[in-house]
């Protein structure tokens, strides 16, 4: 089956087949980031701006703050989650406690 | 490209949800298929029912629309009979029970936990008494507001209320209008102070004379373009246009037609109509208003009464109309401070009694989450201030309560960072008890809202605070960004940032500390707005510091990761959602 992804309701959270996956008003530690000059960036999520896949990745642009340093910026694709099945569409989505690395591949969730 | 929520909106949207809606409520939650929750949750939307945060699946909040927070008589005892019967929840909310309904800031009424199965009941009870929630959300003509006590006010000289009344019936199940681009927000306002918070909606009405034909007559002046969401506030602007108030609605097909025509449908981010002001410029868009949308010779802008503007001014002020105030008829209207805009359901119940009693039965809401009931007769107004009730709901009350105004917050709504009702009534509490306010100073508002969409419109409040997060000791909590200095009147300001990402509990010492160099440093008669006004950003910075106190949060920790942050168990997987009709959880199905 396809693997439907969007964001919802302001960008206050990523739909996956459905059903609330990955919400606003976490914080996610970003490193090798465009965000700020911080190193590690302490990065609280307050909307997700687009969703992509770039398969198996779920991708998405963050918008938020550091709140190491302050700076407010949309970031770079952020793998999400992944789809484990694509039979079944089962989709796991990463720790929000790890590190992220934002990345500029991606492939939009809708065609352009 | 369309977005997958004009898709959606394509398929199915406005009026013929309900025949959905009221099918999937016969059959039960689990009649909804899974792989369309995300669609028909949108549409919901339009019949007023907001699918709650994550942990609480197959609740819903539900808004009814009552236009200028007009409540006929009768209709307050059947909100507080829906409440009492449909919206008590799984675990009661600490400071106010089991069931309590919401007065929100666009005059509107607010239930949660609403379980769909029992949305036929309450619409049927609803409708039966003139009350209905069609449009309360979604993207088409919301609830109007205005100035609550158009008709019955002094400072009046243009009774907006048939106007609002006109355009709610115009508006409200009309197709022409019901697929919008996102949200229209519309304020009518007759009166010369300011109420009706023109400022800040997408179309407003403002009144103002204008000379035609050589005499002098009273209408409104039309701005457009106002709204505070996802940090980009804007006040509404002039597109010199004044109409009579005969001509009120046809200016607002007029205009909302060039929305739904032009308004960006690609993102939803840029939909407003404040970012097509933002491209377009004011005369642009009379331009294209006279064009192509009215079919009569647009007059230009009247004079009109924003110098008197005193509501939320900063200055000498009427507060919100808590209080006592004579109508033109000789009765009385009184305006009572309802902390947060929440009542819990026996109380409801009990000023609809007092309301009948006392009053016409009629009582009306305010866009500063309080409530006045009206048509008070003087010879029983001294009995019905003495009725316990109005201890708590006070028409006195200090103006730290007064003052106090929070959106829902992490108890239930997906995009607030952080929690707000119950913490912003013992923010109240605590700065009653403990922080002198400055000699003279009767209002000072403080506003809390959970997230960048601004539901609380912290960016018109002295003190402005808006859900953040940081760490403390390492660990993250819940913070807030302060802004000072915002209001309207004639001269609207939105709130300078000032603090960013100060921890929660140090709030309240911040608000202490800043009202004390206040005091210390004010000119003489100097209001807390012109304080601000006077000084750049490094001086605002240094008016005070965040500190402890003796203050206690006791939601400091990620109310968001709960599935109710007061539940005793509030772990995700303690959650008994999604329940059945009865409330009972379902089982999730085998894989």
């Amino acid at each position: 089956m396809t693997t439907d992804v969007h964001q919802l309701d302001d960008g206050a959270w990523i739909s996956v087949n459905d059903e609330r996956r990955i919400n606003v008003s976490d914080l996610w530690l970003l490193a090798r980031h465009e965000v700020c000059d911080c190193e590690i960036a302490d990065f609280l999520v307050e909307g997700f701006a687009e969703v992509g896949v770039d398969h198996p990745d779920i991708q998405a642009k963050v918008a938020g703050r550091c709140i190491a340093c302050g700076t407010e910026a949309v970031t770079d694709w952020i793998t999400v989650g992944r789809v484990i099945d694509p039979e079944s569409g089962e989709f796991s989505a990463v720790d929000v406690a790890s590190v992220h690395v934002p990345d500029k591949r991606h492939r939009l969730a809708r065609p352009e | 490209m369309p977005t997958k929520v004009e898709n959606w909106k394509s398929e199915i949207y406005g009026s013929e949800i309900r025949e959905h809606l009221m099918e999937f409520a016969e059959e039960g939650w689990d009649a909804i298929p899974e792989d369309e929750h995300d669609a028909w949750f949108e549409r919901f939307k339009w019949w007023g029912l907001y699918h709650q945060r994550k942990g609480q699946e197959s609740y819903f909040m539900m808004r009814i629309g009552t236009p200028n927070g007009v409540l006929k008589p009768g209709q307050l005892e059947v909100v507080a009979e829906i409440a009492d019967e449909y919206a008590r929840g799984p675990v009661d909310n600490p400071e106010f029970g089991g069931a309590y309904c919401d007065w929100t800031t666009r005059q509107s009424i607010q239930l949660h936990w609403i379980k769909i199965e029992d949305v036929p009941e309450i619409f049927e009870k609803l409708e039966a008494n003139d009350l209905g929630t069609q449009q309360a959300c979604g993207d088409s003509w919301r609830n109007i507001v205005g100035c609550p006590v158009a008709g019955k006010d002094k400072h009046e000289h243009i009774d907006a209320w048939p106007v609002a009344e006109e355009l709610h019936e115009r508006f409200k199940g009309n197709d022409d209008f019901s697929n919008l681009p996102r949200k229209w927000k519309v304020a009518v306002t007759g009166c010369d102070q300011g109420c009706g918070q023109g400022d800040i909606n997408d179309l407003a009405y403002e009144p103002a004379t204008k000379e035609i034909d050589g005499e002098e007559q009273l209408g409104f002046n039309i701005r457009v373009g106002g709204g505070l969401s996802r940090k980009e506030p804007r006040f509404s602007r002039s597109i010199d246009v004044w109409v009579p108030p005969e001509q009120a609605a046809d200016i607002g097909a007029g205009m909302s037609a060039l929305f739904r025509e032009y308004g960006d449908r690609e993102d939803r981010f840029n939909a407003r109509i404040k970012f097509l002001m933002d491209e377009w410029g004011p005369e642009k868009m009379r331009e294209v208003l006279q064009e192509e949308f009215v079919d009569f010779e647009l007059e230009t802008a009247g004079e009109n009464m924003r110098e008197s503007y005193t509501y939320n001014a900063g200055g000498e002020e009427h507060g919100d109309h808590v209080g006592v105030h004579e109508q033109p008829d000789g009765n009385y209207y009184v305006g009572l401070d309802v902390l947060v805009g929440r009542m819990g359901v026996d109380d409801v119940s009990e000023l609809a009694e007092l309301a009948d009693e006392y009053g016409s039965g009629e009582v009306r809401l305010t866009q500063r989450q309080n409530i006045i009931v009206t048509d008070v007769e003087s010879d029983r107004l001294d009995e019905f201030l003495d009725e316990p009730l109005l201890e708590t709901y006070s028409p006195d009350p200090h103006p730290f309560m007064r003052g106090s105004i929070a959106c829902t917050g992490t108890e239930f709504c997906s995009l607030s960072i952080v929690e707000t009702k119950n913490r912003q009534v013992r923010y109240a509490r605590w700065l009653k008890d403990n922080v002198e306010l400055p000699d003279g100073v009767e209002d000072f508002h403080i506003h809390l809202s959970g997230c960048t969409a601004s539901c609380a419109q912290p960016q018109i409040a002295d003190i402005s605070l808006r859900g953040m997060k940081t760490r403390k000791d390492g660990e993250p909590v819940e913070a807030l960004d302060i802004g000072l200095g915002g209001g309207l009147g004639e001269n609207p300001q939105f709130a300078d940032w000032v603090e960013m990402r100060v921890p929660a509990d140090e709030v309240p010492g911040y608000i202490e500390n800043l009202l004390a160099t206040f005091e210390d440093e004010r000119a003489e008669g100097q209001t807390f707005r012109e304080f601000v006004a006077e000084r750049d950003e490094e001086e605002l910075q240094a008016l005070a510091e965040a500190e402890e106190t003796d203050y206690e949060d006791p939601y400091m920790h990620n109310t968001k990761m709960t599935w109710y942050p007061y539940a005793e168990e509030d772990d995700m997987g303690d959650s008994p959602a999604p329940t059945n009709g009865d409330g009972d959880p379902i089982a999730p199905a085998d894989d």
